[in-house]
């Protein structure tokens, strides 16, 4: 224990512009210890590896490596170091051959000619020593599986010898089987004397591979420990910094009368039943059929066969007329259809329903402006103001603004698919009390009614009152979730018994 | 981000200023005296008329190629009306209309076939411009002289042509339907992203083919100045003009990706323009020199706008 850790940060500060991202974080990691960095979205930690890498400059604090003082001028540098990061999107030539991508930037040469048989052996070397000498050097790299690029992107690092390696999500473009097999790898490495960082939002991945854990909020150490004596629990409340069983409140819900009724909508003969003061779920896999169907209710596809009722009004109507009858939609596809990136807050907050800001066609921005900032407040996006543009927005703010919209244009039955994909553990938690309180009714609003599409069936079970799972556009009956558990939702979503 | 903010909103101001700069340089102090700055508004009239419509489909990411040929058309349509003793009021009325009949084709063939404007337009600007030789048979159009000929001329009493008032007023509508009507929000939504636009129930089809009618209308507009200059019906004059519309449209801050563009910065775009070819014709440059200068000046713009886009971006990363 007296060996100095491969590696330690200290009091690493960095600032961009008046956003503080890192306020005096310390890391240190040991030869051949795996160590997890988790946190919520924001909480500095591609940052943190930002530094180490040498993609970033800190502002204050002390880096060293092996004992003796650290200081990358760029990526190059820390790369010669023995630092290599393996980004979430790989960084490789896809047409060049993998012992190109391998050897790329440090080719062997003489006299500026490719030496190529040792090129070739380096690479096959780097690729031994992962265990996966199978992988053919000669290969382009962009026929190769992303599991197998991935591999060629980490014999990269080992061919210049490399010391510390830095996985950035690196299971989020893998399989299940792939990523078992990269849990392997990063074992042998731990076992080869690596010193890894493992960054993930998996806590089950991180359970499974790293040794010790560091928990970083709002760009502070705010925990660490041994994963082995830390439960899920523990690291979550240490992410949100507030225990897990208070993510899913629950105000009082009376179901009220039905508000959307549903018969044999096509395909796959969908019925079903919403009533005012529930959250009803959908469970199912990606492909299920479970977006179609919201798009269908709100007019984004048309309806191929199937009665629908939203209140009075029977049959198929156009958004523009949904949203007229009190129907609003949130959009999985956050980028390409929630939002209007260029736009600002308020432009995208009040866009389905630009009246009464202004007499007759006329829009005034002061009071759209207003109308904004009281949903800014309420949900508590964090924006410079209602005219940022929301691409600069993190995306549990984008979220919430997509989700402000329909409390904006003050919708009855409101249709959420995927709603917390890709936002953090924090703006989850706000999303989660939000839909509560919207359903429990109250400030002298009639509750309303949320239909709601995940593929997070924690998220599911700890929101809704009854869920439906469908698989293969079918949908089952709803069911109290008194009555389901999680492992019952993954079996009939993936088809099997009922 | 607030000198970002400051190049966005200021970048074509700042460019007018530096190139009246240069020619009072180039020229002499009288370039800025009053009866040049009068020839300036004149010459700046007919393209910036037509690129304030050009303005509100560049917002809503559309593209209109038949702008010129349908100047050309309004011009044969005022000849034939005022040749078969129409009114000279009657004569622009058509015009106009006629214009804004191939702009409500434009926008039902982009909505309905969903092919990009870029080639529906440019299929419309050949056969826009056929129909113009058809009508007048090929030929120029000789027409009795009415007031429409005084639209551009000087009127001592009114300190510019009425045309540029015209143009003036139109700005100020343009201005306030982009920035504070329902149609002009549409319009930002669509062009910034269609799909989030139909999600909040934007009509987005009637919302184009609406502003490919307006934008064509203010072209047939364009076209009753071009008359008036002319005198008489041409169908082969405006030849190319759409490129310099949508060049004004970019240079005032414009982004042919659409969501971006403002009235008062097509304005300055159209004027800068005028400026640089009546500096130079004045100061005895050949018609290259221009050509290059404003071709420099279409480039810089939109390098500018890149530049402050990427400088955006790189605080966005904090």
């Amino acid at each position: 224990m007296t060996d100095p850790p491969r590696f330690e940060m200290r009091g690493i500060r960095k600032a961009f512009g008046a956003t503080v991202a890192l306020d005096g974080v310390g890391l240190a990691v040991r030869a051949g210890e795996v160590c997890a960095l988790v946190g919520p979205n924001g909480a500095g930690k591609s940052t943190l590896m930002g530094v180490l890498s040498g993609a970033l400059v800190p502002d204050g604090g002390t880096m060293a490596l092996d004992g003796s003082a650290y200081r990358p001028r760029d990526p190059l540098a820390a790369r010669r170091a023995g630092v290599a990061m393996i980004h979430q999107e790989l960084s490789l030539a896809p047409h060049l051959s993998v012992t190109d991508n391998v050897v790329l930037g440090l080719e062997p040469a003489r006299f500026g000619v490719v030496r190529r048989a040792e090129a070739r052996d380096r690479a096959t070397q780097a690729l031994g020593r992962l265990g996966h000498a199978d992988i053919d050097p000669a290969a382009a790299v962009g026929a190769l599986p992303p599991a197998a690029q991935q591999l060629v992107e980490i014999a990269r690092a080992f061919a210049v010898g490399c010391r510390v390696l830095v996985l950035d999500e690196p299971t989020s473009s893998l399989g299940r089987e792939d990523a078992r097999r990269l849990f392997e790898l990063v074992r042998r490495l731990r076992a080869d004397g690596q010193a890894v960082v493992y960054i993930s939002h998996f806590l089950e991945e991180v359970k499974e591979v790293a040794d010790r854990f560091v928990v970083l909020r709002d760009g502070r150490n705010v925990g660490e420990g041994r994963t082995e004596a830390a439960s899920h629990d523990d690291i979550v409340s240490m992410m949100i910094g507030r225990r897990v069983g208070e993510m899913y409140p629950r105000g009082q819900r009376t179901p009220g009368d039905v508000v959307l009724d549903v018969e044999d909508l096509g395909p796959g003969g969908v019925r079903f039943a919403l009533r005012r003061g529930e959250v009803l779920g959908i469970a199912g896999l990606v492909g299920a059929g479970r977006t179609r169907l919201l798009r269908t209710l709100f007019g984004l596809e048309p309806v191929r066969a199937g009665r629908v009722r939203l209140g009075v009004h029977a049959g198929a109507f156009p958004p523009s007329a949904r949203w007229e009858q009190g129907m609003g939609l949130v959009s999985e596809d956050r980028k390409g259809e929630g939002l209007a990136a260029s736009l600002g807050v308020a432009d995208n907050l009040t866009l389905s329903r630009l009246d009464g800001l202004g007499p007759g066609p006329i829009v005034l921005p002061s009071r759209r402006d207003a109308a904004a900032r009281r949903w800014i407040d309420r949900l508590d996006v964090r924006c410079r103001g209602p005219r940022q543009p929301v691409s600069e927005l993190s995306g549990g703010n984008q979220q919430k603004v997509a989700l402000a919209r329909l409390l904006h244009h003050d919708v009855d039955v409101m249709l959420l698919d995927e709603p917390t994909r890709g936002i953090d553990v924090g703006s989850k938690a706000q999303v989660y009390e939000l839909v509560d309180a919207l359903v429990a009714g109250g400030e002298g609003r009639a509750p309303r009614a949320v239909l709601l599409v995940s593929s997070d069936f924690p998220e599911l079970l700890g929101v809704c009152d009854r869920i439906a799972v469908m698989c293969r556009g079918r949908l089952g009956a709803a069911r109290p979730v008194s009555e389901l558990d999680e492992h019952r939702l993954v079996l009939e979503a993936a088809g099997g018994a009922a | 981000m607030r000198t970002g903010e400051l190049l966005a909103r200021g970048g074509p101001l700042v460019g007018l200023v530096l190139v009246c700069v240069v020619f009072v340089f180039l020229v002499g102090p009288q370039f800025l005296g009053p009866a040049n700055l009068e020839l300036i508004a004149r010459q700046t009239a007919i393209v910036c008329t037509a690129a304030l419509g050009m303005t509100l489909v560049i917002v809503a990411a559309g593209i209109d190629l038949s702008v010129g040929s349908i100047v050309s058309l309004s011009t044969v349509v005022i000849a034939i009306v005022l040749r078969h003793a129409g009114g000279p009021g009657l004569a622009a009325l058509a015009a106009i209309a006629s214009a804004a009949g191939c702009g409500l084709v434009t926008g039902v063939l982009v909505t309905r076939l969903k092919v990009v404007p870029f080639i529906v337009t440019l299929g419309m600007m050949l056969l826009v411009r056929g129909a113009a030789k058809g009508l007048a048979d090929e030929r120029r159009l000789e027409a009795p002289i009415t007031w429409l000929n005084d639209l551009l001329r000087t009127a001592s009493a009114a300190l510019v042509p009425l045309g540029v008032w015209m143009m003036a007023a139109l700005a100020l509508v343009v201005a306030g339907i982009l920035r504070y009507t329902r149609f002009g929000r549409h319009l930002f939504a669509i062009g910034s992203n269609e799909r989030t636009a139909r999600l909040c129930g934007v009509r987005v089809e009637r919302t184009k083919v609406a502003v490919y009618a307006l934008s064509a209308a203010l072209a047939g507009l364009a076209g009753v100045l071009q008359f008036s200059k002319l005198s008489v019906g041409d169908p082969t004059v405006a030849v190319g003009l759409e490129l310099d519309v949508i060049a004004a449209v970019i240079i005032g801050g414009g982004s042919l990706s659409g969501g971006k563009g403002t009235a008062l910065g097509t304005v300055l775009g159209a004027t800068i323009m005028a400026v640089i070819q009546i500096g130079c014709s004045q100061r005895g440059l050949p018609n290259w020199v221009q050509q290059i200068v404003t071709g420099g000046i279409i480039v810089a713009a939109v390098a500018l706008d890149r530049w402050r886009l990427r400088a955006g971006a790189g605080e966005r990363a904090a």
